[in-house]
């Protein structure tokens, strides 16, 4: 039998079915072989995921080699062209690797924002030497990418932002403030949406740039939430030198490219709602609380909502999916709105369950679920879920002016 | 967005739009309710909906169907929400069709399958005894005797009662009302002696009505399947019912919320459009997601209904139809309690259209189990 794969890129779109079973076949004999045992049956919440960068910290030892064999293929990336590093699947391909993870209960080798984020920008508008030099770096999770967006006046209205980015000939000089840059004390290097220009309307003054966070001038510093964690930094810069090289598209074309990043970062966020399935609610509540003689949960006005937030969960999960199977190369257009919004109201309901049924436990600082989530921070951290990526607010505006023509 | 996924499905969802757009309108539904007769139905147009094969849509080939399965059938039954029809497509295809389909011997369903399909038979299925739907809380005995049955009780909430052909009564034959097993469903000619129709108008303007059964004497044959009916095919019945009527109901949102965007962008106070206020925008866009929500639960449910016993999605088709309906009931108290609101004080006048939506939505909402009554159901099948 012959289990052999072929190599990179061979595979082509529109294959018989015969030849995407063979596919399923040597991915499952591959995966098989080199998925570490040592991940096997470790639960991995999306916390836990590997991010890669200079100074990985990874949850799990073997993380960085199963990183490493997935890279080695192009499956951290399977959709991605093969000579950017990526894996060159087509859309079915990559679905069966992604079954055959499942199948083995293996966790997406690189969680970043490099895949999600930057790639899919670099990959519309990015030159041929910035694709060369980033992308193979994005799918091998070398660089921790982190997003320089929000300023301290510029949330919802993004297009306010203030930071400067002075012309120097060959270089751009940068001044100015970031703010809710996630991770941004660890990662590598930054995207950032700087002005070029002030005497345009705002819009149109905004470029697009890449660079080492250890550029001179650079600092993060943590902010402490609610939650007691620190996943957002503020970065303020002073005098930061940006090569022009390292622009991405025109000057001037940084608004377009942040608002089709925007899309691919609803997306994620949005998945991430199906992916933070966490704890099945109703076998707790039925723990906690028990039930009566005609098996019914002993607390009615529980029961009710937990049916509730079950199905609108599944109403979810399936509008996901056909949303996932309609959505061109463009991404799902205006529905990642509608299922940012949606997705993130409802992951604020289900923390919100999680204490109703824990009840005061849940409020401890220190106490643990029974799979070691930590109830309040958890709960604390989701309020967040409806303002990051465009509050729930501008998803909103977004529905009602692009689909309804309002 | 209509329901359909396929290629057929279009063609059908599109050629059910321009028909009832032209036969079944609003406006004619407007002339129809004005009616002094009983007739629950206008045996012109059926005649015309049994000329396109609508009957027979969910049926397979071999019964003379046109084997487009539930999801067919919810195409239809999406579009006669969105233009108010009358017709008893509910009454005799959805519900009694799917009863004989489920019950019936194969002799009956040889039978009778044909005449519906030919529009030579309306039926009505007649399960409630009270205000909620409570499909093992059935009081009405059938009692055997030496020459077949008889059979006590009365019976509510039966669709276009004063004119089917026949009943098909769900009554007990063991047991006490509650017992989930020991129910039989009785095919009952409207002319049986000893047999009362009453109308009972409702909100909607459809014909609705109670029957008493005092004493009514029927024949052995008269029993569907000739023995009492498996509790689980009764809630497989309910569940095909329900995923259907959450299918009108979807289309009655959709419709409403059609008009009400369209109001929007026409209607100007202080100078604007009212569609320019953030306000009504953010309640728009809200509504919007809620219905593509409840259009992937109905979309998913009547695929379940009609897929292959034995595989996965089969498995759910009882929680999904319960999802289907509440979600759609749910969405649909939201849409035409918006579409007043938004429309205003025009919204609550008799002579503008929107405020028509509202009552059919709430009876159909009520048939067969309510945004409560599923969501109990629901937990009950999920364990909790």
């Amino acid at each position: 039998m012959d289990c052999s794969l072929p190599s990179r890129g061979e595979w082509h779109h529109n294959r018989p079915m015969q030849e995407l079973d063979a596919f399923r076949h040597a991915v499952r004999h591959w995966l098989e072989a080199h998925y570490p045992p040592a991940l096997r049956g470790a639960a991995m919440p999306i916390g836990d995921l590997y991010t890669g960068g200079r100074h990985p910290k990874p949850v799990h030892p073997a993380q960085p080699a199963w990183c490493a064999a997935m890279a080695s293929r192009g499956w951290t990336v399977p959709e991605w062209p093969a000579k950017y590093g990526g894996g060159g699947l087509s859309r079915e391909q990559s679905a069966v690797l992604r079954e055959e993870m499942r199948r083995l209960g293996a966790p997406t080798p690189l969680f970043s924002f490099g895949i999600s984020m930057l790639g899919p920008v670099l990959l519309k508008f990015g030159s041929e030497a910035q694709k060369r030099r980033f992308l193979p770096e994005i799918v091998r999770g070398d660089i921790r990418w982190c997003q320089g967006y929000s300023e301290p006046n510029s949330g919802s209205d993004l297009a306010s932002l203030m930071t400067r980015a002075e012309d120097r000939g060959d270089h751009y000089l940068v001044n100015g403030q970031k703010i809710w840059t996630s991770h941004g004390d660890e990662a590598d290097w930054m995207f950032c949406l700087v002005r070029t220009n002030t005497s345009v309307p705002k819009h149109e003054g905004i470029s697009f740039v890449l660079f080492d966070m250890r550029t001179p001038g650079v600092t993060a510093r943590p902010i402490k939430l609610i939650s007691g964690a620190s996943p957002f930094c503020e970065v303020f810069f002073e005098n930061v030198r940006v090569e022009k090289a390292h622009r991405v598209g025109e000057e001037g074309q940084g608004w377009a490219i942040a608002t089709y990043l925007l899309a691919h970062e609803r997306e994620m966020i949005s998945g991430l709602g199906s992916l933070i399935s966490g704890t099945a609610l109703a076998p707790r509540a039925l723990k906690i609380f028990g039930t009566d003689s005609d098996g019914k949960l002993r607390n009615a006005g529980l029961r009710h909502s937990l049916a509730r937030f079950e199905l609108d969960s599944a109403a979810f999960r399936i509008t996901l999916a056909q949303a996932a199977r309609t959505r061109n190369a463009a991404g799902m257009g205006a529905m990642a709105s509608a299922v940012k919004y949606f997705g993130t109201e409802l992951n604020k309901r289900r923390n919100e369950l999680h204490l109703d049924i824990e009840g005061a436990n849940a409020l401890q600082w220190d106490a643990r679920g029974p799979a070691g989530e930590a109830w309040a921070a958890d709960w604390l951290r989701s309020k967040g879920n409806s303002i990051e990526g465009g509050t729930s607010e501008i998803q909103l505006n977004i529905i009602a002016k692009r689909v309804l023509g309002l | 967005m209509p329901l359909s996924l396929t290629e057929e499905q279009e063609m059908l969802s599109r050629s059910a739009a321009e028909f009832l757009a032209d036969r079944a309108s609003l406006a004619q539904f407007r002339v129809w309710r004005e009616r002094t007769h009983e007739q629950a139905f206008d045996p012109e147009l059926w005649r015309e909906i049994v000329g396109m094969g609508w009957p027979g849509i969910a049926l397979s080939e071999s019964q003379g169907g046109a084997g487009l399965g539930f999801a067919g059938l919810g195409i239809v039954l999406e579009q006669l929400g969105r233009h108010l029809s009358v017709t008893p497509m509910n009454s005799t295809v959805l519900c009694a069709a799917t009863t004989i389909q489920l019950l019936g011997s194969t002799q009956e369903q040889a039978t009778l399958l044909p005449q519906i399909i030919a529009g030579s038979l309306t039926l009505s299925l007649a399960w409630d005894e009270r205000a909620h739907f409570d499909p093992c809380g059935v009081a009405t005995t059938a009692r055997s005797t030496a020459g077949g049955w008889l059979l006590n009780g009365c019976k509510r909430g039966i669709a276009d009662v004063s004119s089917v052909d026949r009943l098909l009564v769900v009554c007990r034959l063991t047991g006490e009302a509650g017992d989930r097993e020991g129910r039989g469903v009785f095919i009952v000619p409207r002319s049986t002696a000893r047999l009362r129709i009453e109308a009972t108008p409702m909100v909607d303007g459809r014909n609705c009505g109670e029957i008493e059964l005092d004493g009514v004497e029927l024949g052995r044959e008269a029993l569907l399947g000739g023995a009492a009916a498996p509790a689980a095919a009764l809630e497989r019945l309910a569940d095909i019912i329900n995923a259907g009527l959450a299918a009108e109901l979807l289309g009655i949102s959709e419709e409403a919320f059609a008009r009400t965007l369209r109001y929007l962008k026409e209607r100007s106070q202080f100078g604007k459009l009212i569609g320019s206020y953030q306000a009504l925008q953010h309640r728009a866009a809200n509504w919007f997601v809620e219905l593509q929500l409840a259009r992937s639960l109905v979309q998913e449910a009547l695929l379940a209904l009609d897929a292959e016993p034995g595989l996965a999605l089969a498995a759910q088709g009882p929680a999904l139809a319960s999802m289907a309906k509440a979600k759609a009931a749910q969405v649909a108290e939201l849409a035409t309690n918006e579409a007043i609101q938004m429309h205003g004080g025009i919204g609550m006048t008799d002579a503008h259209d929107i405020g028509l939506y509202i009552k059919r939505a709430r009876t159909l909402e009520q048939a067969f189990g309510d945004q409560s009554y599923h969501l109990n159901r629901l937990a009950s099948l999920e364990g909790y």
